[in-house]
């Protein structure tokens, strides 16, 4: 639903780095998508083709990177991964649990010229 | 040849900037801001209304009103006597920062004591896009269903405190308080939370006392 403002950070955000490189092109950008982030891959991908036109970042590869859900439980410190919609710690059964990975959304690199 | 640059930026930490923005300008003019999200048809204008009409005597409010069209809301918020700016966000789900920033421009912060913001209504978007409030406020209703904070985790992680609306249609739906109560405990533990009804008004007292000490103890902090 709100893939279009973040393709357009992606944008803004890769177009910084590599002036900064002095680069001619953005070849590829890495991005890192945690399991719970809400992010649409296909969507941004989709934004992307539109909003990259007529930029040194036209034609670049959009690699996305997913990463898994991790949650540690406060009683008993134990860390797991989410279980579909099972929040529950599977050691102790605890319902107090904190979510410590799955939330990321970042660009990770771009690879210019 | 190619070259790898490091990034590592967040991309949501961008956007939440123009938050910061925002609170920063909140904090300065001593402004309580309060982003009221909720379904369509959750209640969040009546209850907000009904709030505005127990706090004005304490406070100066002022209202922002997200919607996708007409102003309708905004002009119930002014009709209560206080300045209401309406955003029309065209085909927008969401008010975003960038939204409530230009809305501020036609309100007067330093004369303002608590700011309400009514988002768009939907348990998605406005999930995602923090506005610089101090407190994110959510508006649930007994006709919804109890499994709510099951399907819109997202949005039940990211407040601050959650009212449950239309208590009065408790008799009539098979909504199960514990189930959702459950649901909402293990998303958010410890959350501020209200059962009421702004229609026949049970558990406005508590609500408005509560809100009420918040905006006083930032007053006074």
């Amino acid at each position: 639903m709100h893939e279009l403002p973040y393709a357009q950070t992606i944008l803004r955000v890769a177009l910084e780095h590599a002036e900064r490189a002095g680069a001619t092109r953005i070849v590829a950008l890495e991005i890192v998508v945690g399991e719970l982030s809400t992010v649409v891959d296909d969507t941004i991908q989709y934004y992307w083709d539109i909003i990259s036109e007529g930029t040194i970042a036209e034609g670049a590869e959009l690699r996305f990177r997913r990463i898994p859900a991790l949650l540690r439980c406060w009683d008993c410190g134990t860390q797991f991964r989410l279980d579909g919609e099972h929040l529950a710690c599977p050691n102790c059964g605890s319902r107090k649990v904190a979510i410590i990975q799955g939330e990321e959304f970042n660009l990770e690199s771009i690879e210019v010229e | 040849m190619t070259k790898l640059v490091t990034v590592e930026e967040s991309i949501k930490e961008r956007n939440n900037a123009l938050a910061e923005a925002n609170r920063r300008r909140f904090d300065e003019s001593k402004t309580f801001v309060v982003n009221v999200m909720a379904s369509p048809g959750a209640g969040k204008t009546t209850l907000i209304l009904r709030t505005i009409e127990a706090l004005k005597p304490y406070f100066r409010i002022a209202g922002i009103d997200g919607d996708l069209a007409t102003s309708l809301d905004a002009d119930r918020m002014a009709a209560t006597g206080i300045p209401a700016v309406q955003v029309n966000t065209g085909g927008t789900c969401h008010l975003d920062a960038v939204m409530v920033q230009s809305a501020l421009e036609h309100l007067d912060l330093e004369a303002t004591d608590l700011l309400i913001i009514e988002n768009v209504g939907n348990l998605v978007c406005p999930a995602s896009f923090p506005l610089g409030a101090h407190i994110n406020f959510l508006i649930a209703s007994v006709p919804e269903g109890d499994d709510k904070p099951y399907k819109y985790p997202k949005m039940y992680r990211g407040v601050q405190a959650i009212a449950l609306n239309k208590i009065d249609l408790l008799p009539y739906f098979d909504f199960d308080m514990d189930y959702f109560r459950q649901g909402v405990e293990v998303l958010n533990p410890g959350l501020a939370f209200f059962p009421l009804s702004a229609k026949t008004g049970e558990g406005l007292v508590e609500f408005h006392y509560w809100l009420r000490e918040q905006v006083r103890t930032f007053l006074e902090g």
